[in-house]
């Protein structure tokens, strides 16, 4: 979703155009690998395309991103998302590469954490709105929201590096992932199914985790560093609770 | 003139709606969009922004579409438009049929063409 190069970190390797071609080339591997395992998903509650869909439009994405002179950041996203919107059919099209245009905006001035944090939200709110879903309904949604309120409270509040930050983001993800097992579709083709949608793990919110899963291993590349092993548990609320137990000579 | 975009997963539908929609429409620009873009079932954003730009002569253009991804893909066209676009929720041929008649309407406005594309909703047949 970001690439979070400061610049001045990634110089003398990447520049961070080039990082957020790698970042796509990543994850058109990925997807493709995983090509399979996420139509299975789709063929247990929905018209299993999503495997074959997605493989299809990030490879031709990654080949768009490829042929662009001295990218820039902006450019990569908006020409992934074109390509996408253009590539995949379905849903996926506009939901993964219409928000991606529009949300490239954000990086007029390159990435920054503050850009990438911009950049997150209007992303998000772009598949909320445009696929009218919100955290629950068994969609994508489920993996990006705690992914990117995740990732905001991390730079924002906790003051994490970009890194960090992400990979904080990336474990937020998997645990909306898991969370979409044991509730109810409500849109989307599985949303037919209605209760035997229940005990099945969306194949959006799980694309949506290997792209993030792909840009942290990316990120981590171009700025030489070790991924950062963190959870999405939070560091920052005064556990007040323990200090009241412990004044609490008899507990419960 | 307002114009009129009738989208559809398949071309076929789309020109056929467009058929029927035509007969009522006097000199409407009405313009089908559906398909892929390699023979197959499904939108193309580009295309219904294609489709968009050509029906408009200024006074905006009113789309219908079928299902699912096909509204997604036109919101993203109507977004990316740089032409006054909304689209219309109503059932796609009934609503391009009641659009395409209100636009004949020397007083049409981009607003009028919608609320009588969005009027088929409730139209009942028996």
């Amino acid at each position: 979703m970001s690439e979070e190069g400061d610049g001045e970190a990634a110089s003398g390797a990447l520049s961070d155009g080039e990082a957020v071609v790698a970042a796509v080339e990543a994850v058109a591997d990925r997807i493709e690998a995983e090509r399979d395992h996420l139509t299975d998903l789709d063929s247990a509650i929905g018209d299993a395309d999503h495997g074959g869909n997605m493989a299809r439009g990030w490879a031709a994405a990654a080949e768009a991103a490829r042929d662009l002179d001295d990218p820039d950041p902006q450019t990569v996203c908006k020409t992934v998302g074109k390509t996408l919107m253009a590539e995949v059919g379905g849903a996926s099209g506009p939901l993964f590469g219409g928000s991606l245009v529009f949300a490239s905006a954000e990086l007029d001035d390159g990435v920054t954490a503050e850009s990438a944090v911009a950049f997150a939200e209007t992303y998000l709110e772009k598949v909320e709105d445009r696929g009218d879903a919100r955290v629950g309904d068994q969609t994508m949604v489920d993996a990006l929201t705690p992914a990117v309120h995740t990732f905001k409270k991390s730079i924002e509040t906790d003051e994490l590096s970009p890194l960090e930050a992400l990979a904080k983001a990336v474990d937020a993800a998997e645990r909306g992932v898991a969370f979409t097992v044991p509730i109810r579709a409500k849109k989307g083709r599985a949303s037919y199914l209605g209760w035997r949608s229940v005990g099945h793990q969306d194949p959006g919110a799980t694309s949506a985790l290997y792209i993030l899963e792909e840009l942290l291993a990316t990120a981590a590349d171009a700025l030489d560093s070790e991924t950062p092993d963190v959870d999405a548990t939070s560091p920052t609320i005064p556990d007040e609770s323990e200090e009241a137990t412990a004044s609490d000579p008899e507990g419960d | 003139m307002v114009g009129l975009v009738v989208v559809s997963h398949s071309e076929r539908a789309a020109e056929g709606i467009v058929e029927v929609a035509a007969e009522m429409a006097g000199d409407t620009p009405i313009e089908p969009v559906g398909g892929d873009g390699q023979g197959g079932i499904g939108t193309v954003p580009d295309a219904i922004g294609g489709a968009i730009d050509a029906a408009d002569d200024g006074d905006g253009v009113v789309v219908l579409v079928d299902l699912g991804s096909a509204v997604m893909n036109a919101d993203v066209a109507v977004e990316l438009s740089d032409a006054e676009a909304v689209i219309a929720d109503a059932p796609v041929l009934e609503g391009a049929v009641n659009a395409a008649v209100a636009a004949t309407d020397p007083s049409a406005t981009f607003g009028s063409v919608r609320e009588q594309a969005e009027a088929a909703r409730g139209m009942e047949k028996l």
